[in-house]
């Protein structure tokens, strides 16, 4: 479990975030939901230490992270996997190489023989056991992500990060991504934050959702529950989403038929 | 100016401060070394080989007094190219080949968040990725200046003799002549000093990149003039303190 408490972070003056405590839970997809520029981002970066709050404390399973002694905060760093938005691989390594280099880097114990397997076993997690021999740069933005999780989990990371998972992904590719985050969290048992603006992700994956809004948290709870927020901030991001918009007019003109219209869909009749 | 100064230093700190595994550092500055130094031996090899032949023929040129012996030339020669065109020169073009590259790859790299990607890894980006190259560039640059100085003298000696300005005898006897041996060792404390500088200023340069493909441009010409520049005062700052 991630405790995030009364963070505030600025910039030049400006507060990006203003006082946010949220708890991010194990074994969940949590999801940083927010509009762009409300400081999702910025969150998810002081979480990992890439920049420091202003004010406020970051604890991960109860060890305190902020301002403590370096080694510490190493000791957590090195339980951390992350999904950047670009995927940020090594280019000048193959997909193999950019799975294994946490391993050379972080468990030195581990024999050349022992790391391979790893590499091999993550790679093939994610559905990538031929591509271990290829460069970044020959492979597709959907492969790109696939690979940034494997090397986030070959460490055997205790918290997973993804930065905005689906950016520059097609529908289906997007789905399929969101899946994988899904299964691994579940699989392992470890704490994901996941940074998105994607309504899909919400309604795939959003086990515990919590809203920014002009770097405040506005709301927070589960899948379920969002729909039928009363936040109006909250109801204004949900409803400027096309697909919502449509499925909510369809639902309006069928007089509730969305959910037939959804069956029918499912069972081989076309649909949303 | 002196926040920038305080940066780099804070920078050169940080990557001393808490340093990666022996065998990671080796290795990298192995590999660092291969990119810095044998892909740099052909154009430090043609641009010594030139200025030394081109330094002959305009010597010989501007020797027309029968009282001065030919000998002269090459002697000339030999102190040019050991006191100031090796060392100056060539760590002028490392400046443009290495530096731009230094800065280039490390600029990429942060916007393309390889460098946050390692730094959530919990390892020391600039201890990684920066003092790697600047031990290759320490190793590499003397390396080069002892390259470029046979190869600057031989290329003298060829341009002398096929152009016939001078006999064989004389540009060897004038190579002989009244050598001073610490003149290399100021030539190799020239090739460190300007190592530090093209590499550290390079680095500094594209690990503090921010913004896109532009602005990687930007960080690698700044690097390429500042390191020039740095080059030319530190040479000046040397040649009035160890001459």
């Amino acid at each position: 479990m991630i405790e995030v408490s009364n963070i505030e972070k600025s910039f030049n003056g400006n507060p990006v975030l203003k006082g946010i405590s949220c708890v991010f839970e194990t074994g969940k997809c949590n999801l940083l939901l927010g509009g762009s520029g409300t400081g999702k981002s910025v969150l998810l970066q002081c979480i990992v230490g890439l920049m420091k709050p202003d004010i406020g404390s970051i604890t991960f399973d109860g060890t305190v992270y902020t301002n403590n002694k370096i080694d510490i905060r190493q000791e957590i760093r090195r339980k951390i996997g992350m999904l950047f938005q670009g995927s940020a691989l090594f280019d000048s390594m193959t997909v193999a190489q950019n799975v294994e280099f946490p391993l050379q880097m972080l468990t030195p114990e581990m024999s050349p023989a022992e790391r391979r397997d790893r590499v091999q076993f993550c790679l093939q997690r994610v559905g990538l056991e031929n591509a271990g021999n290829k460069m970044p740069a020959e492979i597709s933005g959907g492969m790109k992500k696939r690979v940034g999780i494997a090397r986030a989990i070959a460490p055997q990371c205790t918290y997973l990060f993804c930065d905005e998972p689906n950016s520059g992904l097609d529908p289906a590719t997007s789905i399929k991504i969101d899946e994988l985050i899904h299964e691994i969290t579940h699989e392992y048992g470890i704490t994901t934050v996941i940074v998105t603006h994607d309504m899909n992700s919400v309604i795939e994956i959003g086990e515990h959702i919590i809203f920014l809004h002009q770097g405040r948290k506005l709301w927070d709870g589960t899948k379920e529950e969002i729909l039928n927020a009363t936040v109006p901030e909250l109801r204004d991001f949900i409803f400027s989403s096309s697909l919502v918009r449509a499925a909510k007019r369809i639902d309006e003109e069928t007089e509730g038929g969305i959910a037939a219209f959804a069956e029918e869909g499912e069972s081989g009749g076309g649909g949303i | 100016m002196l926040k920038t100064l305080g940066s780099f230093v804070l920078f050169l700190r940080g990557m001393v401060t808490r340093t990666e595994r022996f065998s990671v550092l080796w290795t990298r500055t192995i590999d660092e070394a291969i990119l810095i130094g044998v892909d740099s031996v052909v154009i430090v090899s043609i641009v010594s080989a030139f200025i030394g032949a081109v330094t002959c023929v305009q010597i010989a040129y501007n020797l027309t007094n029968p009282l001065i012996p030919q000998s002269t030339i090459g002697y000339m020669v030999r102190e040019m190219t050991i006191l100031e065109l090796a060392p100056t020169i060539t760590s002028i073009v490392l400046a443009g080949k290495v530096g731009s590259s230094i800065a280039g790859g490390l600029g990429t790299m942060r916007i393309t968040e390889q460098v946050s990607a390692l730094e959530v890894m919990g390892i020391n980006s600039t201890s990684y990725l920066v003092l790697p190259r600047i031990l290759a560039a320490l190793l590499m640059f003397p390396l080069l200046v002892i390259m470029a100085m046979l190869l600057s003298i031989l290329g003298g000696y060829l341009a002398g003799t096929l152009t016939g300005a001078m006999t064989q005898q004389d540009y060897v006897e004038g190579i002989r002549e009244d050598f001073i041996p610490y003149n290399i060792v100021f030539a190799l404390i020239k090739a460190v000093v300007f190592a530090f500088l093209v590499s550290g200023i390079s680095s500094f340069k594209g690990y503090f990149t921010t913004g896109g493909a532009l602005e990687v441009g930007a960080a690698s010409t700044g690097a390429v003039t500042n390191s020039i520049i740095a080059i030319l005062i530190a040479d000046f700052a040397l040649a009035a303190l160890l001459l």
